[in-house]
């Protein structure tokens, strides 16, 4: 017989408590697990941004654009090697509930700029060569089902109308933090569209996306760019890309913080909750303790097998935990896949779920290792269950 | 054990409960030998102090003075994890409630105490089993001690007590929760472990059946030992 048999059999020996204890540990370590994924997802964006592209922006607010012509001044900027520029489009597709990105983008620049969206060449070609085009990412294009050739009419908000796009490419993220829900199409059919209709709106962009040199340069190129336009009529803020996108997400930075909060607050509930279960083990079995004390088992080995105990109660409900997360999240994740383009369980969740459930295990077998040693054999043999 | 057969020497010994400011005193001056092969029964009414004795004999409790030297070595000077590696080898208990872990099966329980020897699983087998022949339950060893009667549980509790070969037995009312016939066959199995493997057996007991099968019987009162050296005359 081994001791591992002994903890084994020691857990389970009031199946419908052990069963529930690890049942709440599962619920708590799928709650904390799916929390913090959504933190991570809310941060995907800024994980997913490269220190070799800064954002120029109009410097009052993001929802004012900046002349077209300010990109050929872009490209002379010491440090610069790429400029495209793009525009948030806003349509909404049938209805307001399939909410995805969507923009109008330089397609030529914007694909040298965004290596790892990878799209198979033929269809790059094909999305080039047709002004109506559009790439879609491999989620997106999962979630309508669309198909290479399909027609889409998305009803612009910002830009009022119908506007229809053939679907000529699907893309891929090359990394897994990547965003494949965005929909992308040519700034130069928005562009032409608006000369006719609304010629007060044209060649204004959104923002430009610029491609530098040296991240470590990234300081000194933002300042001469922004340098160009301080006091005309459009003055710019340009930063890297990821303080870019921290700029967004520092909006809901109050929620993230709740969330992050809530997760640990249920870790903690947890430890509780083990704490109670061992506990009360232990303290029904003050009798054999002091029999085990009696055969020679010492200080230390009690306390083994105590922790022991409390590690396997926990670590079961942690793999039963961990195992739930994955289809738990790519559930949650195709509810929810229009707000969180990236939703996937990170390694360092699944490694703080094990951390987590270790701590607890230990911690929640302090107090009874310590009664347990602390009662003299001779009174814990006078102790019946 | 020394060059005169003593296997248990006890001199002196005091014991006293504190309860507040309150001192109870248990044992006073209690001195006597046991030699080795020596079948000793503890007897007395409740609240002489024979179990805490036997406790004391047993390394599980300690004195307020005095010395108990059990196969040369002084348990009373021993520190707590000094004193449960020495009971590991030293002392074979047996409970009046059996105190067998019910998740455990027979062999299990057996192989308890020897889990601490660096004996290997082979060596362990060997050993429980020989235990469980001993005891005549070589046929329930996959038993959990709710499937065996209390005799049963009982002589499970003695092979545990006896798989290490310990220095002595000590057995706190071995029979107190048996009936008559069953009392009477764990007594038989003690008196043939003691005659046959020449076991030094110390046991605490009220019942004078049990105790006819020892060779001395001491007796307590209020602590005190009220005859020095009675042979058994039951």
């Amino acid at each position: 017989m081994q001791i591992l048999k002994i903890l084994f059999k020691n857990a389970f020996r009031h199946k419908l408590r052990t069963g529930l204890t690890i049942l709440s540990i599962t619920i708590a370590l799928l709650a904390f697990g799916l929390l913090r994924t959504v933190v991570n997802a809310w941060y995907a964006g800024v994980e997913a941004s490269s220190a070799y592209r800064l954002v120029t922006r109009n410097a009052v607010s993001i929802i004012f654009s900046l002349p077209l012509s300010y990109k050929e001044r872009i490209r002379q900027v010491d440090g610069v090697s790429e400029v495209s520029w793009g525009n948030w489009f806003g349509g909404i597709y049938i209805d307001e509930k399939n909410f995805f990105a969507n923009f109008a983008v330089d397609a030529k620049t914007y694909f040298d700029l965004y290596r790892e969206y990878v799209i198979p060449d033929d269809q790059k070609i094909a999305f080039f060569r047709d002004r109506k085009g559009f790439v879609a990412g491999r989620k997106l294009a999962q979630r309508f089902g669309w198909k290479i050739g399909d027609t889409i009419v998305l009803k612009g908000t910002i830009y009022p109308g119908n506007w229809e796009f053939v679907l000529r490419g699907i893309y891929r993220g090359r990394e897994p933090n990547a965003d494949e829900t965005v929909f992308m199409f040519h700034w130069d059919y928005l562009n032409e569209s608006l000369k006719k209709t609304a010629p007060t709106r044209a060649d204004q962009v959104g923002f430009y996306m610029i491609g530098i040199q040296d991240p470590a340069r990234a300081i000194s190129v933002s300042g001469n760019i922004d340098g160009l336009f301080k006091n005309s009529f459009a003055e710019t803020i340009t930063e890297t890309e990821k303080a870019f996108t921290l700029g967004f997400v520092a909006m809901s930075d109050t929620i993230i913080t709740a969330i992050e909060l809530v997760s640990f607050v249920v870790i903690i509930i947890i430890l509780a909750v083990v704490a109670n279960t061992v506990a009360m083990s232990v303290r029904e079995r003050t009798n054999e303790y002091a029999v085990f004390k009696t055969l020679g088992f010492g200080g230390w080995r009690i306390a083994g097998l105590i922790l022991g105990e409390s590690i396997v109660i926990t670590m079961m409900g942690c793999v039963v935990g961990i195992a739930a997360t994955f289809p738990a999240a790519a559930a949650f994740a195709a509810a929810m896949g229009a707000y969180f383009p990236v939703f996937n369980v990170e390694a360092t969740t699944i490694w703080l779920d094990i951390v987590f459930c270790l701590a607890v295990g230990l911690l929640a077998a302090i107090i009874p290792v310590y009664r347990t040693l602390k009662v003299k054999i001779a009174d814990g043999l006078r102790m019946i269950e | 054990m020394d060059s005169s057969g003593i296997i248990v020497s006890i001199n002196g010994l005091n014991k006293s409960y504190h309860r507040g400011d309150q001192t109870i005193p248990v044992l006073n001056d209690i001195s006597f030998d046991i030699a080795e092969g020596e079948f000793l029964a503890l007897m007395g009414p409740s609240g002489s102090g024979k179990s805490t004795l036997l406790n004391l004999i047993a390394g599980i409790d300690q004195p307020d003075s005095g010395s108990i030297v059990i196969g040369g070595v002084d348990v009373t000077t021993l520190s707590e994890t000094e004193l449960a590696g020495w009971r590991a080898l030293n002392v074979g208990f047996i409970f009046q409630f059996y105190n067998l872990i019910p998740v455990l099966t027979a062999f299990e329980n057996v192989e308890l105490p020897l889990i601490l020897t660096p004996l290997s699983r082979a060596e362990r087998k060997a050993h429980v089993e020989m235990a469980l022949k001993v005891v005549g339950l070589a046929d329930r060893m996959d038993h959990y001690p709710g499937q065996l009667s209390g005799g049963q549980e009982q002589r499970v509790a003695i092979a545990r007590a006896i798989v290490t070969d310990p220095t002595i037995l000590v057995a706190d009312e071995p029979t107190g929760d048996l009936d008559r016939i069953s009392a009477e066959e764990i007594m038989d199995l003690m008196d043939r472990l003691n005659r046959e493997s020449k076991k030094t057996i110390i046991m605490v007991t009220h019942d004078p059946r049990a105790a006819r099968k020892a060779h001395v019987i001491r007796h307590l009162d209020k602590g005190i030992l009220t005859n020095a050296d009675s042979q058994n005359t039951l």
